[in-house]
């Protein structure tokens, strides 16, 4: 092995090592919250603006985990098709939902404050959303999936104390209960508002 | 004296009931389970919210709008002022749950704001660095001793409440309110009834107009509109009881189970 080999082996060593590094979730929570600052803050449409906010969606939360759990214990009664296309609706739902209400923002200023391990999955990170003269500041808190430490997903964000994900489950659940159950027509209020 | 016989009969009634229906027949007597809610009256509560919706939309939403286009001093100095007022709610409150160190600091700012901060239209206390001011009231207080919430259920124009929390607004009118007491009751010339329903009136629209975005953002993507602001006013309420203004995790997950058997599969 000549050394010009054993350098690029070197190299790609190092490289794997860099990629396997675990990443802080209060460091992955603030450059999240940059990317989509930074997205915010383009001169684009609000279409555009929407994209990108889904694609960075995509990347850091974890939308299918979040869907099994808001779904509650009616999950447990869903042939394997009816989850896949739950799974389905639930992206499309959770994407335009949850971009759509950060697109209202224009260039937040959101400062990551401290951190708090809960257990080997989860950390709450804390931040501020900084008040301007049109609104005052507001807490929000992220709990964040650090499972596999090297990619740590959003499960929840806790505003002024509020819990999205809590809400959204028993939102659904309220849909479900009120049709005896029937997951149909939760995919049918899925469906309504993917394309209204 | 005998209107608020009645009133106080009522409230005791409405804690009972509270305390049987959130209970499934258990003593809900219990600090440390939240109680899972119950929506026992859902139709009549949807189609009180349907009701609310439109005066919202009518009246409320409007004239909130026009609020906010008042000069910045007038809506914060009238935001200022109510919110003075509600420390007569807050420090009786404050005794009530035990909290005395608050209770002094609430009545030191109550005794700023009302003189030096001119009728409490300037908030002197928090240029002064006194801690954050925390609202406490009655129904917070039956939350802090025990008492569940109940059930769910929405008031004409109020909104969302419990039973707990429309027994501790009872309160509010049978004595347990110093600015009602002197408004409604007192031998004041300059103090009536009318003044209380204003600053109530002002306290509700300054709440609404602060809102209007993330109400408009919370109902263009709700599924269930109803259901959201129910799950909300639950949590806020529950934080509130426990004075975590963070959020209490205990309680935001307690049904945790749900993301232990998915990490587990």
């Amino acid at each position: 092995m000549n050394i010009k080999k054993i350098f690029i082996l070197l190299l790609l060593l190092n490289l794997n090592c860099v990629y396997a590094q675990s990443v802080e979730p209060d460091v992955f929570v603030q450059s999240t919250v940059n990317r989509a600052s930074d997205v915010l803050a383009k001169n684009i449409s609000k279409e555009d603006k929407i994209n990108e906010l889904k694609l960075i969606a995509k990347d850091t939360v974890d939308i299918r985990g979040i869907g099994y759990y808001t779904l509650g214990s009616f999950r447990k009664n869903l042939s394997e098709n009816q989850k896949n296309e739950y799974l389905n609706l639930f992206e499309d739902y959770f994407l335009k939902s949850f971009s759509s209400r950060l697109s209202e923002y224009t260039n937040p200023k959101i400062e990551v404050q401290d951190k708090k391990v809960l257990s080997k999955n989860y950390t709450i990170v804390n931040s501020l959303l900084v008040g301007t003269s049109e609104r005052p500041e507001v807490k929000i808190d992220w709990r964040i999936y650090t499972k596999n430490p090297e990619n740590p997903l959003i499960r929840d964000l806790i505003i002024e104390g509020l819990s999205l994900v809590r809400t959204q489950k028993e939102e659904f659940a309220s849909i479900l209960n009120s049709n005896n159950g029937d997951i149909n027509s939760l995919f049918k209020v899925l469906e309504e508002f993917i394309i209204k | 004296m005998f209107k608020n016989l009645i009133l106080v009969i009522i409230t005791i009634s409405l804690v009972s009931i509270n305390a049987y229906a959130g209970s499934d027949g258990e003593l809900t007597f219990n600090k440390e389970q939240p109680e899972k809610i119950k929506d026992c009256f859902e139709k009549l509560n949807r189609v009180t919210f349907s009701f609310n919706q439109k005066i919202d939309k009518s009246i409320i939403k409007p004239v909130a709008k026009s609020y906010r286009n008042l000069p910045d001093p007038i809506q914060k100095s009238a935001g200022n002022a109510v919110t003075n007022l509600s420390n007569l709610i807050t420090i009786p409150n404050n005794i009530l749950q035990g909290d005395m160190r608050t209770a002094i600091i609430n009545t030191a700012r109550l005794a700023v704001n009302s003189t030096l901060g001119l009728f409490g239209t300037i908030d002197v206390a928090n240029k002064l660095g006194f801690p954050k001011y925390e609202k406490e009231d009655y129904g917070q207080t039956l939350g802090t001793w025990g008492f569940g919430p109940g059930c769910y259920f929405v008031l004409p124009v109020l909104g969302p409440s419990t039973i707990r929390d429309t027994a501790g607004s009872f309160v509010n009118v049978v004595g347990g309110d110093p600015w009602y007491n002197a408004s409604a009751h007192g031998n004041n010339e300059f103090l009536s009834e009318g003044l209380y329903m204003g600053s109530k009136v002002v306290s509700g629209i300054d709440f609404r107009a602060n809102n209007i975005e993330s109400f408009d953002n919370l109902e263009n993507n709700s599924l269930d509109f109803y259901a959201s602001i129910r799950s909300l006013y639950l949590q806020d309420r529950e934080n509130k009881i426990k004075n975590n203004q963070q959020g209490n995790l205990e309680i935001l997950y307690k049904d945790e189970d749900g993301w232990e058997e998915l990490d587990n599969q």
